[in-house]
């Protein structure tokens, strides 16, 4: 199964176009189906499902797809990595397979195999960053790490002589005040203090923090769209459902309208996630074009996440308000998300103070280089 | 897993780029040569016929026809970016807008070989002005309740009755006009009318003008008095137009004048609050310039599935309906923004002047074209709701 992250070759079968990420996304599509159905999960109550599922997306290589071969992993593209996001997105289920992911690709850029089992990133703070001294130890903290407290390894960017370089470390050897976001998941304060990293790396030119933040937002941003198209699903075929008034909600125009609503913001989701992971795909370097792209997507997806959630609460009444009903399991995890590596207002103070320091007139021209 | 909107992250080829430095030199020359002032342009009505037939010239009108009507067969991504970096610019092509847009492409395909071979080329000369005749005193968004009538005679077709609403209708040489042939029936309200090329020069036309809330001479009432129509200028199937609107709607809905045309105001707003603006002035152009460059993503990405073929009629909707209701509150928004900006920059009187105007402008912005309460219909539709 490590074939299914593999590649991005073409063929052709029975004259139709196939495409390896359509079959990315069916692989990721049937793990989170049959293993982790938001659904089952919502009204089982059960709480094992999470090592099948893990072993799952580890054995068909999914959770690698950013590694290289060379480095044990599936060598996949970019836009493979965020299809499989959004995927995943759709089932809004608490792995940590997107931070596995980031770390993976961190990791990769400097050369140090990956570790087996779930991975997540620290940033450190832009004040004070995390340096690597001259006896090898670290010092320094990152605040709100998902999944901290619940991975084996964690990837981060460090300071060392000036320069930046790439560490693994055991999450075990380190100080973790575990905390949980708004979703009940898992996130840490991580003290580095005295930790002696697995391996350090230098990390290739011009690598920065900000550069890992914005891969960071790239992914949420994926995630998002995925999981803002599984609530419009899941709204759109409750109100064809349910009766009141005599007849399915769905034929009462005010209805209608919200969700149509709530369908636009999804789709101003989808289009700025996937233009953003589009810009990262095809970029050697995260410049101007590409902050924008990836600020646009971090902001915008999380706009729609606040419009979009609140009208599907709406549409689900008293039931979706309900601790076993599913649509909790989304909008919670949405509202989660939106605050994990810079929240919409953060990055829209980054990119408006961009723009305004380029000045007005050199605004038109960097919105249609995209 | 049924979601059904779909947004291609397809971007403007290559080529594209030589096209748009070469409109944006001609531009420049024009707002150079004193052809019009880009900072005050939007505040007029925006005709210019010499300036059309310069654009026309260049090959810019009707650029995606076949060259045998005088296009020039490039592809609808090309067109694209002619078209926004003229909105942006706010160049003045009323004339040849309407035309190039949609009254050509209806022609094209229903246009008898002899008409399109007369007015097609003139269209793409940038002499040939048009409006749309649809709306009518008591039928707007209810477009298929239009009573004016046509009533076949020996020598054509006579027309009775009034057009409302009819934007540019004082300048056009032609209107495409949606005429009553039948009554509608019981299975089906929308059978009855046609469509109908109309010489605005014939007799028994006569216009009056309708000046909107911001003083512009935009609308008309067009009143038909027994006007005679030749016999082959009915454009497509008679009492079956309702069936020749939808494909070519997507078009018209998902262009960059879908939310581009209050875009001044975001610029001067910039420049309003200067190169370092607070937290606030900063995180407000931070959202602005996120909610416009998803839009622009949106709509070259419709543009984009049109070329390669698709049909995406609930994604065109949706870029009008998101992006007629950005630009809509964009003067709001820029209005709270600016209320603390000192006049460091110089271009307070301005803005505040262009702020004016699109305040007054803003409500039209969801209605024509097909208002926000009937896109949001045909998106319910799209989800399977109706």
């Amino acid at each position: 199964m490590v074939a299914a992250a593999k590649g991005h070759a073409t063929k052709t079968y029975l004259g139709i176009m196939t495409d390896t990420d359509t079959i990315i996304i069916d692989t990721t599509a049937r793990i989170f189906r049959e293993l982790a159905d938001p659904q089952t999960l919502a009204t089982s109550n059960r709480d094992d499902w999470q090592g099948p599922l893990w072993t799952a997306l580890e054995e068909s290589g999914l959770t690698r797809a950013w590694v290289p071969d060379d480095l044990g992993g599936a060598g996949a593209e970019i836009t493979d990595g965020f299809d499989i996001l959004v995927t995943a997105g759709r089932f809004a289920v608490a792995v940590p397979l997107a931070e596995t992911l980031l770390a993976g690709w961190l990791l990769a850029r400097a050369g140090i195999p990956v570790p087996d089992g779930p991975l997540s990133v620290a940033v450190g703070g832009q004040e004070a960053p995390i340096t690597v001294g001259a006896d090898g130890i670290l010092s320094g903290s990152a605040r709100a790490v998902p999944f901290a407290g619940a991975v084996g390894h964690l990837a981060l960017l460090a300071e060392q002589d000036g320069a930046m370089a790439v560490a693994l470390v055991d999450a075990s050897s380190c100080t973790i005040e575990v905390g949980t976001n708004l979703a009940g998941e898992p996130l840490g304060n991580v003290s580095f203090d005295g930790v002696t990293p697995i391996t350090v790396s230098a990390a290739p030119d011009g690598l920065s923090p900000g550069d890992v933040m914005l891969m960071g937002a790239a992914i949420r941003a994926q995630q998002m769209a995925g999981g803002l198209q599984g609530v419009l699903d899941l709204a759109v075929d409750y109100a064809k459902e349910r009766v009141a008034f005599g007849r399915p909600i769905a034929k009462f125009q005010a209805v209608q309208h919200n969700l149509a609503r709530l369908a636009g913001e999804v789709a101003a989701a989808v289009a700025a996630a996937g233009s953003a992971a589009d810009s990262i795909q095809t970029t050697e370097d995260f410049n101007e074009a590409v902050f924008l792209e990836i600020a646009a997507a971090k902001i915008r997806t999380g706009e729609a996440v606040g419009t979009g959630a609140g009208i599907a609460h709406q549409v689900f009444g008293a039931i979706g308000f309900t601790a076993e009903h599913v649509l909790q399991r989304y909008t919670k995890r949405l509202w989660a998300w939106r605050d994990d590596f810079g929240s919409e207002s953060e990055w829209a103070v980054g990119l408006g103070a961009m723009v305004a320091a380029n000045g007005a007139d050199e605004l038109w021209p960097l919105v249609a280089s995209r | 897993m049924s979601s059904p909107i779909q947004f291609d992250p397809i971007r403007l080829p290559a080529e594209t780029e030589t096209l748009r430095a070469e409109v944006r030199a001609f531009i420049n020359e024009e707002i150079a040569a004193g052809t019009f002032d880009p900072n005050t342009s939007a505040l007029v009505d925006g005709f210019n016929m010499d300036l059309s037939r310069r654009i026309g010239a260049r090959g810019w009108i009707g650029m995606t026809w076949p060259k045998k009507y005088g296009g020039q067969e490039r592809n609808f991504l090309e067109r694209y970016v002619v078209t926004e970096e003229f909105r942006v610019a706010n160049a003045p092509v009323r004339t040849h807008f309407t035309a190039d847009r949609q009254s050509g492409p209806v022609l094209l395909k229903y246009a008898t070989e002899e008409i399109k071979a007369d007015v097609l080329p003139r269209i793409t000369r940038g002499e040939c002005c048009f409006c749309i005749g649809m709306s009518e005193p008591n039928s707007g968004s209810d477009l298929f309740a239009a009573s004016t009538k046509a009533t076949k005679t020996g020598e054509g077709w006579r027309i009775n009755g009034t057009k409302l609403w009819t934007s540019n209708a004082h300048h056009a040489d032609y209107m495409i006009g949606l005429f009553r042939t039948s009554a509608a029936t019981k299975e089906n309200h929308r059978h009855g009318l046609t469509s109908f090329l109309v010489d605005m020069k014939l007799p028994g036309i006569s216009i009056s003008p309708v000046h909107n809330m911001a003083d512009i001479h935009e609308f008309n009432e067009v009143v038909f008095d027994d006007c005679l129509i030749p016999e082959d200028h009915v454009l497509g199937e008679i009492d079956g137009a309702w069936k020749q609107a939808t494909s070519e709607l997507a078009y018209e809905r998902s262009g960059p004048e879908r939310f581009l045309e209050t875009f001044y105001i975001l610029v001067e707003m910039v420049r309003a609050l200067g190169p370092e603006p607070d937290a606030r002035g900063a995180e407000g152009i931070g959202r602005l310039v996120a909610q416009l460059h998803t839009l622009r993503r949106m709509s070259v990405s419709v543009n984009g599935m049109l070329q390669a073929g698709k049909e995406p009629v609930l994604e065109g909707s949706i870029v009008k309906d998101l992006g007629t209701v950005w630009e809509q509150a964009l003067p709001g928004k820029a209005r709270d923004l600016t209320a603390f900006a000192d006049n460091d920059t110089g271009n307070r009187q301005a803005f505040d002047e262009l702020l004016q105007f699109a305040t007054k402008i803003a409500p039209k912005l969801t209605i024509q074209g097909g208002t926000t309460e009937v896109l949001r219909g045909i998106i319910a539709r799209g989800l399977g709701l109706r």
